[in-house]
């Protein structure tokens, strides 16, 4: 066994409010410094950044998790997590058929700049991301799984696109097996309060600049012999599954 | 004014399981945190918001009914799960602030 510190939200410079600095090689190497050995690329409605995140966490001894942070029709934010990055890229290209169209204003919004695994611009998204799409919090599950991936409600301790403010309360009956909170402090609240006892709380950082990730992060203890970061992700995976 | 008094005035039934309920107020939102503590009972409730705790929130208010604006539709689940909880849906395609100049009108 061994433990994997975690950060399955955050954003790179292809975000729209995602500082500049949040390269694919910042990231990783960010996530070495402060002790993450798992750490999820989670862009807005977008997994664009993720090949080039792959690469650089590589280098950093890092295992990446490609993922995403998608905005549903009701502007509820969604982490979704993928086991391969094919299977992430493939989502994406679904989620681009139910995005709402809008160009993006950089000067309001900021850049969304795709890089290669040397940080150097190879594209720019032209449509802002951070809008709602078409997709329902109730469909988003099910999409996601035709990917094999897992999805959960973002911050849902925050009162902007955090389920519970606009829901008013935790849609249990959508079946997540998952949610996500922003401060560890709010955990013992939320679990009684909104009814979580029977779910997996993670806690992760949502960092749009380098300076919001964190230290102190929450661990899974993962059987990675014979080491590898696809078996890594795997045993993830089974351990999210099986919730 | 009645709940299924407003079927003369252009609205459409989505559910009614108890259209004799009296309309004496009206509140417009879509951030349900925000409309449970602040709709008041006997209001119809204009929203564009569709989802599963519509319901939750319109029976904990205890608002006379919920007027879907600009056409918004719901699912059968959701139709059937307002017949169960007594929950009065109709549907308008007029915008929020049409609906609320038309119920000023016959409030008054």
């Amino acid at each position: 066994m061994t433990r994997y510190y975690y950060d399955f939200h955050v954003h790179s410079c292809l975000s729209p409010c995602g500082d500049n600095d949040n390269t694919p090689n910042n990231l990783a190497g960010m996530a070495s410094l402060n002790g993450v050995t798992l750490m999820a690329l989670t862009d807005h409605n977008t997994c664009r950044n993720c090949p080039a995140f792959f690469k650089a966490a590589r280098r950093y001894g890092v295992v990446p998790v490609a993922g995403m942070e998608l905005t549903t029709a009701e502007d509820i934010h969604v982490v979704c997590l993928f086991e391969t990055l094919e299977e992430a890229l493939a989502f994406n290209d679904e989620v681009d058929t139910r995005r709402i169209r809008v160009k993006n204003r950089e000067d309001i919004f900021g850049e969304q700049l795709i890089l290669n695994e040397e940080d150097e611009i190879i594209g720019r998204e032209e449509d802002l991301l951070i809008n709602a799409t078409t997709i329902t919090l109730d469909e988003a599950p099910g999409i996601v799984q035709k990917y094999r991936g897992i999805c959960y409600p973002a911050h849902i301790d925050r009162q902007s696109n955090g389920c519970i403010a606009i829901l008013g309360e935790f849609p249990h009956y959508a079946g997540f097996k998952i949610a996500e909170l922003n401060d560890r402090a709010n955990k013992e609240e939320y679990i009684r309060r909104y009814g979580l006892e029977k779910l997996k709380i993670l806690v992760s950082s949502d960092a749009h600049y380098l300076d919001q990730l964190r230290e102190d992060n929450d661990y899974f203890d993962i059987d990675d012999e014979p080491y590898s970061s696809s078996l890594v992700r795997q045993r993830l995976f089974e351990q999210l599954r099986s919730l | 004014m009645t709940v299924e008094g407003l079927l003369e005035h252009g609205f459409s039934p989505v559910a009614m399981p108890d259209g004799s309920r009296t309309i004496d107020g009206v509140y417009i939102g879509d951030l349900l945190s925000w409309v449970m503590g602040r709709a008041q009972m006997d209001n119809a409730w204009i929203t564009i918001m569709s989802n599963n705790n519509v319901i939750a929130v319109a029976s904990l208010a205890d608002t006379s009914c919920v007027i879907l604006a600009e056409g918004v539709e719901l699912s059968q689940d959701l139709k059937d799960l307002a017949m169960a909880k007594d929950i009065n849906v109709l549907s308008s395609p007029k915008s929020a602030y049409e609906i609320a100049v038309t119920l000023s009108g016959l409030l008054a």
